[in-house]
């Protein structure tokens, strides 16, 4: 043994560990955002005919059976071979919006069959058209449900947004590897680093839960 | 695609070897992992308010912290321990404890779903706590448990790539060395992602079947 903890090295490091975790909250955010557009457009499609329904199916089947590791080094290292260059963030962005897409289709089709067919029916006898249905009346209430798979997916997002560490993308994860070699405070890299996640995902959860009380419920 | 195939031919066995040490890392992750995931889980589920802390507290933080965190934790925090372990070995004990939180909560949930009466109805004819949890709840709560926990096996063999980032052969590190010399980066990446794909589809569609019953 003989292993004292010292965390003074850690601490003078300390920045870069937050500027880490700010990098990684943003990816997570524009994925976050990429995701429910993808999701979206999935969810509608999927419910437009049988064709979208399979094709949608696919794509889900194909991204949630696959290691996002394998997506985001395919669309690292691979797509330049066909011309297509994006640089290390773009394609982490790319990989992990595609990535949760997947996951947040599942959650907005249940959303979907979530809202009560007597709304849709009454916003059809009113004489909204069909778009006006879906924009005013399905959407808010399909968001109120989904809510808090919303905020779970949002957490495993950023949790994933450590794999960016395997692209060099100097984020949380990349910065305490850095840290761990160059001081080789190891127990305290780690037990900072991971505190730093934990603490990061509850205050998340008790946000986003704060933000669900505050709409109502169908 | 001949050229592929030549280097596909050429790369047989560290693929083989690849796909034989992840499926290896993954069963031996969820054999350990259910059993710390049903210890856990009866203790978080029937200990008392003082005993379930502890418990409660491995479960946040192994649900806190990306996989690769703990991967890169448990190489390297044992060996300036005094452990030494190899990297594949350290790569199983982070997916283990993985695996063993989220079996922790699923046992816990499909136990809780079952109705007090029956831990009632056990006790009433006498059973001792371990027999009605043995022979009264498990058998229950396996029927809910089930499709969740092929599902964490998914997980599993996908968290597995993870460990090429320490350095463990499996399928993903052999693919990218086996890039490293032909240079086929679509073709090998597309390749093994197919490899993980069929395993994967297969546990899910297994999932699905149980969850029908």
């Amino acid at each position: 043994m003989g292993y004292s903890l010292h965390f003074d090295a850690v601490w003078s490091n300390f920045d870069s560990l937050m500027s880490g975790l700010v990098i990684g909250l943003v990816m997570a955010l524009i994925s976050l955002i990429a995701g429910t557009v993808i999701g979206l457009l999935g969810a509608f499609i999927s419910r437009g005919s049988v064709a979208g329904r399979w094709l949608v199916g696919i794509y889900v089947m194909l991204i949630r059976n696959l290691p996002l590791l394998v997506i985001v080094l395919l669309l690292y290292f691979a797509l330049p071979q066909l011309g297509i260059r994006l640089d290390k963030y773009k394609s982490f962005i790319c990989a992990l919006s595609l990535y949760s897409g997947a996951y947040l289709i599942e959650v907005f089709r249940g959303g979907l069959s979530s809202v009560p067919v007597g709304q849709v029916e009454a916003a059809r006898a009113i004489g909204l058209t069909r778009i006006q249905t879906n924009l005013y009346v399905v959407m808010p209430i399909m968001f109120r449900n989904v809510l808090p798979s919303l905020s779970n997916t949002f957490i495993g997002i950023f949790k994933d947004s450590s794999i960016a560490a395997a692209i060099a993308i100097p984020e949380l994860t990349f910065e305490a590897r850095r840290i761990n070699t160059n001081t080789f405070r190891v127990v305290e890299t780690w037990l900072i680093v991971s505190s730093l996640y934990v603490v990061t995902c509850s205050v998340m959860s008790f946000i986003l839960q704060r933000i669900e009380r505050r709409f109502p419920k169908f | 695609m001949d050229a592929f195939l030549n280097q596909l031919w050429i790369a047989r066995w560290p693929l083989v070897d690849g796909l034989l040490t992840t499926l290896q890392i993954s069963l031996a992750a969820i054999v350990i992992g259910t059993i710390i995931g049903v210890l856990v889980g009866v203790q978080l589920t029937y200990g008392s308010f003082v005993s379930r802390i502890p418990f409660r507290l491995y479960v946040e933080i192994m649900r806190g912290t990306p996989v690769l965190v703990s991967v890169l934790a448990a190489f390297y925090i044992p060996s300036v321990m005094g452990l030494s372990l190899t990297a594949k070995m350290a790569g199983i004990l982070a997916l283990s404890f993985f695996a063993g939180a989220h079996i922790a909560e699923l046992t816990r949930g499909s136990l809780q779903s079952i109705p007090v009466g029956q831990i009632e109805a056990g006790r009433s004819i006498g059973l001792t706590f371990r027999q009605i949890v043995v022979n009264v709840l498990f058998p229950q709560a396996l029927r809910s448990a089930l499709p969740p926990w092929i599902n964490t096996g998914v997980e599993l063999i996908k968290g597995s790539s993870l460990l090429s980032l320490i350095g463990v052969a499996e399928l993903l590190l052999n693919t990218q060395e086996v890039i490293g010399r032909n240079f086929m980066a679509i073709q090998f990446y597309v390749f093994s992602g197919c490899i993980y794909l069929v395993i994967n589809i297969a546990l899910d569609q297994a999932a699905r079947t149980f969850d029908r019953r």
